[in-house]
């Protein structure tokens, strides 16, 4: 491109001109290119951090059988701290499928609210005010997690302790609903109006449009919507950290106080020492979160794609 | 006036007996399958249809035809009232379809729409297999599935009639989005069939498909005549022509003509429908 640019000045036909235009022309060009280039450079430059910390570490020193199998995290202990992160993943899983117990029926029908009967006004305000529960900081949500449902839970239910299960999954069910709507409600609109005018056309009420034309269509958007939920919800921090307890313990109930993947790694890695034993299976926590994390995002991505493809 | 036995009873509720009207002529066999007094309708602010006064005969094809923007979509969409999907759409005057006035405000949506059916302009198979497109309806004005038995038994009948048994029996479970466009139409004119409407809406149903596509769609209008009234909104003159019994001409939101189709690409009544019929404009 450039040499024909080039010989076609010598020859005095098209010439490159090198004016503001072209100049601020190759300068855009080079602040796009490093824009889109730096996400994939600051992903690989996480992910080689995270994994020259901890996965040495995981791979060879770390005692598997303890770090999957015993409950007991005594990191501290003397001489040498005891691994074992059951519990840690027993509070994330417990606290998560609590969440989306609580999410996926709550937003799918706020999707399927906005999406199939509301109109004008009451959708767009229901959009924003969506949007605008998606944009509350988790902290926050943690905040509320501890004063305001943990004397809500004591009473209740004549328990000891507010900080439990059924505390950060309700906190984090509200925190993951309004952008499992947004995502499920895209998936609803995706579905072509033919489909709906058809099924109308034929008798089909609104109900049986939506149950047996639309949700089936939908089907693989609103899977995404809910994986993507609980990605949210595992890699969810403060608001689990405030409103579960921070207890390592085995859940037997939902009344019971239990401790995150997550928030292990936020109260801990301040107060360990660089390069310990502690501070890299802190680490390798953070490989495992970071797997898991990315499995479920990219299955979301594949269904939401599949989903896609189908439709055109 | 007599009514048609089937479908059209259903249409109302309650049932209001017999619909007042002006008796038809005794040159008419039976009363219209479809008729509109002084029907207007408007989207909003503007005013799509002025006064339309059609009869539509039963077991005949029907043409609307006129220049884009005409309402010859509108008229036909307001019949099974599917263009109240708009919601901001309103109607005044009557619509009667089998002697049954459909604006009534105790007419139910789901008996009219089976009494009604209405093929598109794109073809528009619903996202199932071949097999749950063509029940469809069935199911839906039956409330669940039938025995096994009688659902084939409903569904050959139902492809056997538009002539596309043959291309799909062995592949009935394959997605019906991947089908020929048409085949798409003519499965999209199958799934009305089972529940056995009295009149056939269709809009423009040959413009997406190609001209031997359009040729076979023709013959299936033509050869399912008779047991269906039939009301085909198209662009295309030369279709008109050949596949309807009778042309009702369009403009501006008027009906400006209406008479057999030979009558009217003859002799003309109005100069706008020699005008258009010629191509001056449309």
């Amino acid at each position: 491109m450039k040499e024909r640019a080039l010989q076609s000045e010598s020859s005095g036909g098209l010439e490159d001109r090198i004016d503001a235009a072209w100049i601020w022309d190759r300068i855009a060009r080079v602040v796009i290119f490093a824009g889109g280039v730096s996400a994939i450079v600051l992903i690989v430059a996480i992910f080689v951090f995270v994994a020259n910390e901890g996965l040495g570490f995981a791979l060879f020193d770390l005692d598997k059988g303890q770090f999957f199998g015993s409950p007991n995290w005594r990191p501290t202990t003397e001489p040498e701290g005891e691994f074992g992160a059951l519990a840690l993943m027993a509070g994330t899983a417990s606290v998560t499928g609590l969440a989306m117990l609580i999410a996926v029926p709550f937003s799918l029908g706020a999707a399927i609210y906005i999406s199939e009967f509301a109109t004008g006004r009451t959708r767009e305000i229901l959009k924003i005010l969506i949007e605008l529960l998606a944009a509350i900081p988790s902290v926050v949500w943690g905040f509320i997690g501890l004063t305001i449902l943990n004397p809500l839970i004591i009473d209740m239910f004549n328990v000891p302790v507010g900080l439990t299960v059924l505390n950060a999954g309700l906190i984090l069910g509200l925190m993951a609903a309004p952008i499992m709507t947004t995502i499920a409600e895209d998936a609803l609109k995706a579905v072509p109006e033919s489909y709906r005018e058809a099924a109308e056309a034929m008798g089909a009420s609104r109900w049986q449009v939506i149950r047996q034309v639309v949700l089936p269509s939908a089907k693989n958007g609103l899977v995404a919507a809910a994986l993507l939920g609980v990605g949210r919800g595992f890699g969810e921090t403060m608001a689990v950290l405030m409103a579960s307890g921070h207890a390592v313990h085995m859940p037997t109930s939902p009344f019971d106080s239990v401790r995150a993947l997550t928030a292990t790694i936020a109260a801990e890695l301040g107060e360990t020492a660089q390069g310990s034993d502690h501070y890299r299976v802190l680490f390798t926590l953070g490989i495992l979160l970071f797997l898991v994390t990315f499995v479920i995002n990219l299955l979301a991505d594949i269904l939401v794609r599949k989903g896609g493809g189908k439709r055109s | 006036m007599g009514t048609d036995p089937k479908g059209g009873s259903n249409i109302t509720k309650g049932d209001q007996g017999a619909p007042e009207g002006v008796p038809l002529s005794g040159s008419e066999p039976a009363s219209p399958a479809i008729r509109t007094r002084d029907l207007n309708l408007w989207y909003g602010d503007f005013q799509a249809l002025f006064d339309v006064d059609i009869d539509v005969r039963q077991g005949k094809v029907t043409s609307l035809i006129g220049p884009s923007g005409c309402g010859k979509s509108t008229l036909l969409r307001s019949i099974n009232r599917i263009n109240e999907r708009l919601g901001y759409v309103r109607t005044a005057g009557t619509i009667e379809v089998m002697g049954h006035d459909v604006l009534a405000d105790d007419v139910e949506l789901t008996p009219l729409r089976r009494a009604v059916g209405m093929v598109f302009q794109r073809p528009n198979p619903l996202p199932l297999s071949i097999r749950d497109n063509a029940l469809f309806a069935y199911r839906l004005h039956r409330g669940g599935k039938g025995p096994a038995a009688e659902e084939d038994a409903v569904m050959e009948k139902a492809l056997q009639e538009v002539l596309l048994w043959d291309q799909v029996k062995d592949r009935l479970n394959q997605r019906a989005t991947e089908l020929s466009l048409e085949e798409q139409q003519k499965l999209c004119i199958a799934r009305l069939l089972p529940v056995q409407p009295s009149v056939l809406l269709m809009d423009e149903p040959c413009s997406a498909l190609d001209p031997k596509a359009t040729h076979a769609v023709e013959e299936l209008l033509w050869k399912l005549r008779g047991e269906y009234s039939i009301l085909i909104v198209t662009h295309n003159m030369a279709q008109a022509r050949r596949a309807s019994d009778e042309c009702v001409f369009m403009l501006m939101g008027k009906v400006v003509e209406h008479s057999s189709t030979g009558d009217m690409f003859v002799t003309p009544k109005s100069q706008q429908t020699a005008d258009y019929i010629e191509g001056r404009y449309g």
